[in-house]
């Protein structure tokens, strides 16, 4: 070992506590990385594998019934390679240990064979076999939850009829990655079950022979969706098809897009802000340590050390750091992202839902974490380089200090010399403070980024269900049935109140624009669910015309009076004009609400209700609930409480585990910042303060001086990271498709005061670290040296 | 020892210090006895090493004996802790060192202004600086200040809270001359029209003839005690 590495190895054991904080905030930021971009590529993968593997559909339609030999015609159209048609119904699963039915889609597979597109993984047991009328393969979400195996019976009510249907398999599909139904808000494994049987089963109870009500289509690999679109729409119309939609808006597709999505941006943001402090640290440290050693450099290079090597011993330093923070990074990394795909895999299955953190990936953060860290120290090397020797070996000569123009006014008179010493020192050093500023900031932000997003949903929450949903019960019908269907549930023993709701599903045309949309009709008064505008404005639907939601009106370029062609996607499938007569803002979703009379008069059908809402008594719910379960023509039942229960349960260990995560991340930036700053300034100031000792100055006056600096930074940093976390948070909400949600992004006060609280508690920590140090000063040792 | 019949202001009674270097124990002070009276111009000779600047550090509270016994008009400093006597440093002692000091971010006036904002009865820290001759340069920084200048500032932040006892270590060892002798002089008259007890330590025996009396330490020992017949003022002094 060179005695300049040795050298290094005795600075690295004296500067332990800085070269700690330092290695800490680098290792958060490696671990970020680590975590996030290992998660997103190891989903990223799976997905594209599983799609690819099990032939994901790239077209989906929906038709009322159709002609099997119309699936030929659009194999036929030009970019066109496969069309696979399916008959798939919602039917309801009255599982006897649950109170409500819970809803269940059945999805046709050819009896020999697999299914050309959208094809099964299957986890356990088999297909089913040909010719047999009650064997069923289900998906492995709902499986899980429920604990249901091969073997299992299953009660499923078949337009109509209650029918016991075998599992014989159980199996994952690229179509359900998520397991979404369509009709909750939220997604919940154990209240909807996709269940595959021979087409041979499906087709007779539905009066499906020969003919199919849903496609799936692969395209050729160059083929322009939009003209695919359109010409299986065109085919597609005159059987009662409701629009042909691409993969982005498959729906399970479309949650996993948005997610990946969104753990890109993170992956790209946290791991800067944690490298950006990081280096800074790395600055702040490297140059007071060749300020201190001036005279040891002087004196090497006089020994003829050239400036390449004692440059390459400072850096030596930087790559020890660099290595201590790759271990720990990595480690944690590597854990977390682990972690991070486990919680995944609950929601998002895919047939190897394996985690692998690749060595291109771990290197390339190291290598990142290298080139942040060496930044921060270039500019202190180059100073050792340019730094001659003669002039390294002059006593020193006090530093230069001014007057700051809030002194020129008389302020310091009024401070007092403490407080001035505090203010010149901020002056003398504005860029460092400045950052040692940002940096604590950004530690606040980070909490605020890791929690606003369940604030926000927090918020929706309550707006939707405490304030525009009274019902305790939602009740989902198979298909529109005349508005008798209320009456029969208002006399349920113990049904409080019943209101019927109608969706009409539609396409708006204004123009060349369209967007695929729901019409509601709403019972005017409405009693249960009401209509707010910006989440507390009521608003009632125009007794002519309909409210539309401001994204749909802007989508399609629609004003207030403006008239607009509606596709009606059901019934008599005529195609009418109506005219906007109100906008209302709402945080989910393209919809238009209406009257319930005038939407019956407007489709040309008699009364019709899609789904009704019940106030029950409450120690009655179970009866109502059973008697629900009873009636064919309901397909589900979500109770609101459970929806709540059910979030809260999905993201409150997610929410606790994230926030201990970033909190610490956050403390880490924080102690980084504030301990480094407060040993530099120790360092610097060391005879300064041993001096105010001499003159008498108490322990705890002498650390009001050199902490008064870092108290500053914190009070200034901690509003400043507040409001950076609400810019970063607006900045994630934006990201956030306004077709799928408006996000109000809402930052709860308990998240500002956490933030808070961390900058706070780790500057006090910081700072009675270093007061340790101070009653430590040896005066006379301080006096004596000449610097 | 001392026949003086002016007040003690500081009695030292058989002090020892020793502290290990390294492997070898090293004896700063082996056994002095030393008192201080009121108004008292003390200059402590003697080469490095021989424990003058160790016994000052003593006597003005930076440091405490191995043994022996140290009080400050009667009142014992043997076994006072660090919060008692950073008290007995902030009402009676003030300090001036052979590198001044000062601290930089502070100008002339707000170095003084330091002392006085937490001495029970000061100076105008303008009065203390134009004691010392500079009245003119209030609000200079030290960065702007030559080096006696910067001595004489710290000798006027030293008296400014009007201490009992000066302490000197060294007042002249980082200045050229001329210098060095203007800084003795406002020294002497702080002595002088103040009435303040002064220690001065010095290595360089000329200065020794501006004393009222003269102690001479060698190897942590008083090795003479001497009151020059006639005392020079200090611009008198040649080295």
């Amino acid at each position: 070992m060179s005695m300049l590495e040795r050298k290094l190895v005795r600075d690295l054991v004296r500067l332990k506590g800085q070269v700690a904080t330092i290695a800490i905030v680098l290792a958060c930021g490696i671990m970020a990385m680590v975590m996030l971009r290992s998660t997103y590529g190891s989903l990223l993968e799976a997905r594209d594998a599983y799609y690819a593997d099990y032939r994901f559909g790239d077209v989906f339609a929906r038709v009322q019934r159709a002609p099997d030999a119309i699936a030929l015609r659009l194999e036929a159209i030009p970019g066109v390679a496969r069309a696979y048609p399916r008959v798939v119904e919602d039917v309801m699963v009255p599982l006897a240990d649950d109170p409500d039915p819970v809803a269940g889609r059945i999805v046709s597979i050819p009896d020999i064979g697999e299914p050309p597109l959208c094809a099964l993984y299957l986890r356990a047991g088999r297909l089913p076999q040909a010719g047999t009328k009650d064997e069923i393969v289900i998906l492995e979400q709902f499986a899980t939850a429920r604990n249901i195996g091969p073997g299992d019976a299953l009660p499923v009510v078949m337009n109509g009829r209650l029918r016991n249907l075998r599992v014989v398999g159980i199996a994952l599909s690229p179509e359900y990655v998520l397991a979404l139904s369509g009709r909750d808000a939220v997604a919940d494994v154990s209240r909807f079950v996709v269940m595959w049987m021979p087409r041979s089963a499906v087709a007779p109870p539905y009066l499906m022979d020969g003919a199919f009500n849903d496609v799936v289509v692969q395209l050729e690999p160059g083929a322009s969706e939009p003209a695919v679109l359109a010409a299986v729409d065109t085919e597609l119309a005159r059987y009662g098809g409701f629009h042909a939609v691409g993969r982005d808006k498959q729906m399970s597709n479309y949650a996993l897009s948005g997610e990946l999505e969104q753990l890109a941006s993170l992956a790209l943001i946290l791991p800067i802000i944690f490298l950006a402090v990081a280096a800074f640290l790395v600055n702040v440290v490297v140059s007071r340590l060749v300020f201190l050693e001036r005279v040891q450099i002087a004196v090497l290079k006089a020994l003829g050390f050239t400036n390449g090597r004692i440059a390459r011993h400072y850096l030596g330093l930087v790559a020890l750091i660099v290595g201590i923070a790759a271990v720990l990074g990595l480690a944690t990394g590597a854990w977390a992202g682990a972690w991070m795909s486990g919680i995944y895999a609950a929601f998002y299955r895919f047939p190897k839902p394996a985690h692998h953190l690749s060595l291109a990936l771990a290197a390339g953060t190291v290598a990142i974490g290298l080139v942040a860290a060496i930044a921060g120290a270039l500019g202190a090397v180059l100073r050792v380089a340019r730094m001659p020797p003669a002039e390294a070996m002059r006593p020193p000569t006090p530093l230069s200090y001014r007057r700051s123009l809030l002194e020129r006014l008389g302020l310091s008179s009024l401070i007092g010399a403490s407080a001035t010493m505090v203010v010149r020192e901020i002056v003398r050093r504005p860029v460092r403070f400045l950052f040692s500023t940002v940096g604590i900031a950004m530690g606040v932000s980070i909490v605020i980024m890791g929690r606003f997003s369940l604030d926000s949903f927090d918020r929706v929450f309550d707006d939707q269900f405490v304030r525009e949903q009274q019902e305790d019960l939602i009740v989902g019908l198979d298909r529109a049935r005349p508005a008798r269907a209320v009456r029969e549930m208002a006399h349920i023993p113990g049904v409080l109140t019943a209101e019927g709701q109608r969706m009409v599903p539609v396409r708006f045309r204004a123009g060349a624009r369209y967007r695929d949309s729901a019409l509601f009709g709403m019972p005017d008064p409405p009693v249960l669910r009401h209509l707010l505008d910006h989440g507390t404005v009521p608003v009632t639907p125009p007794t002519d015309g309909v409210l539309m939601t401001d994204q749909l009106a802007e989508d399609l370029g629609l004003a207030v009076g403006d008239p607009v062609d509606v596709e009606i996607l059901e019934g008599d499938w005529a195609t009418r004009t109506l005219v906007v007569s109100g906008l209302i803002d709402e945080t989910f979703g393209l919809q238009a609400y209406a009257r319930s009379e005038w939407l019956d008069r407007f489709v040309r059908s008699e009364p019709r209700v899609t789904t009704v809402l019940l106030k029950v008594e409450a120690d009655r719910a179970d009866a109502v609930r059973a008697r629900l379960k009873e009636m064919p023509a309901v397909v589900g039942v979500t109770s609101t409480q459970r929806i709540i229960d059910n979030y809260r349960k999905q993201t409150g260990e997610t929410m606790l585990t994230i926030t201990i995560i970033l909190t610490l991340s956050a403390a880490a930036i924080a102690v980084g910042v504030v301990y480094n700053n407060a040993r530099i300034a120790l360092s610097m100031r060391g005879r300064d303060l041993a001096t105010l000792r001499v003159l008498g100055f108490t322990r705890r006056e002498i650390s009001s001086v050199l902490l008064g600096e870092l108290g500053v930074q914190v009070l200034l940093g901690v509003p400043l990271g507040l409001y950076l976390g609400y810019w970063l948070a607006r900045m994630f909400a934006a990201a956030v498709d306004p077709e799928f949600m408006r996000f109000p992004l809402y930052i709860a006060p308990r998240t500002y005061a956490l933030a808070a609280a961390v900058a706070l508690i780790a500057g006090v920590i910081s700072a009675l670290l270093v007061r340790r140090k101070l009653d430590r000063l040896d005066l006379v040792a301080v006096l004596k040296a000449s610097e | 020892m001392s026949t003086d019949a002016r007040t003690t202001v500081l009695e030292a009674r058989d002090l020892t210090k020793r502290y290990r270097m390294g492997e070898v124990e090293v004896v700063a002070l082996a056994g002095v006895d030393l008192e201080l009276v009121e108004g008292e111009l003390l200059v402590l000779l003697g080469a490095s090493g021989s424990g003058k600047s160790t016994l000052v550090n003593i006597l003005g509270g930076l440091d405490t004996a191995t043994s022996g016994h140290l009080a400050y008009r009667g009142q014992d400093l043997t076994d006072a802790d660090e919060d008692d006597l950073t008290a007995y440093r902030r009402r009676h002692v003030g300090f001036v060192f052979q590198f001044y000091n000062l601290i930089p971010s502070l100008t002339a006036r707000e170095n003084v202004a330091l002392v006085t904002e937490i001495a029970d009865d000061p100076m105008d820290p303008v009065e203390a600086l134009t004691l010392v001759g500079l009245g003119e340069r209030l609000d200079h920084f030290p960065a702007q200040l030559s080096g006696g200048e910067q001595q004489r500032v710290a000798v006027a932040r030293a008296v400014a809270k009007r201490p009992d006892v000066l302490l000197c270590d060294e007042p002249t060892g980082a200045l050229d001359f001329a210098t060095g002798i203007k800084v003795l002089a406002v020294l002497e008259r702080v002595n002088r029209e103040l009435g303040t007890t002064t220690v001065i330590i010095t290595h360089n025996a000329p200065i020794a003839a501006i004393a009222e009396r003269v102690i001479t330490l060698a190897d942590g020992r008083i090795a003479g005690t001497t009151r020059p017949a006639t005392r020079l003022r200090p611009e008198e002094v040649r080295w």
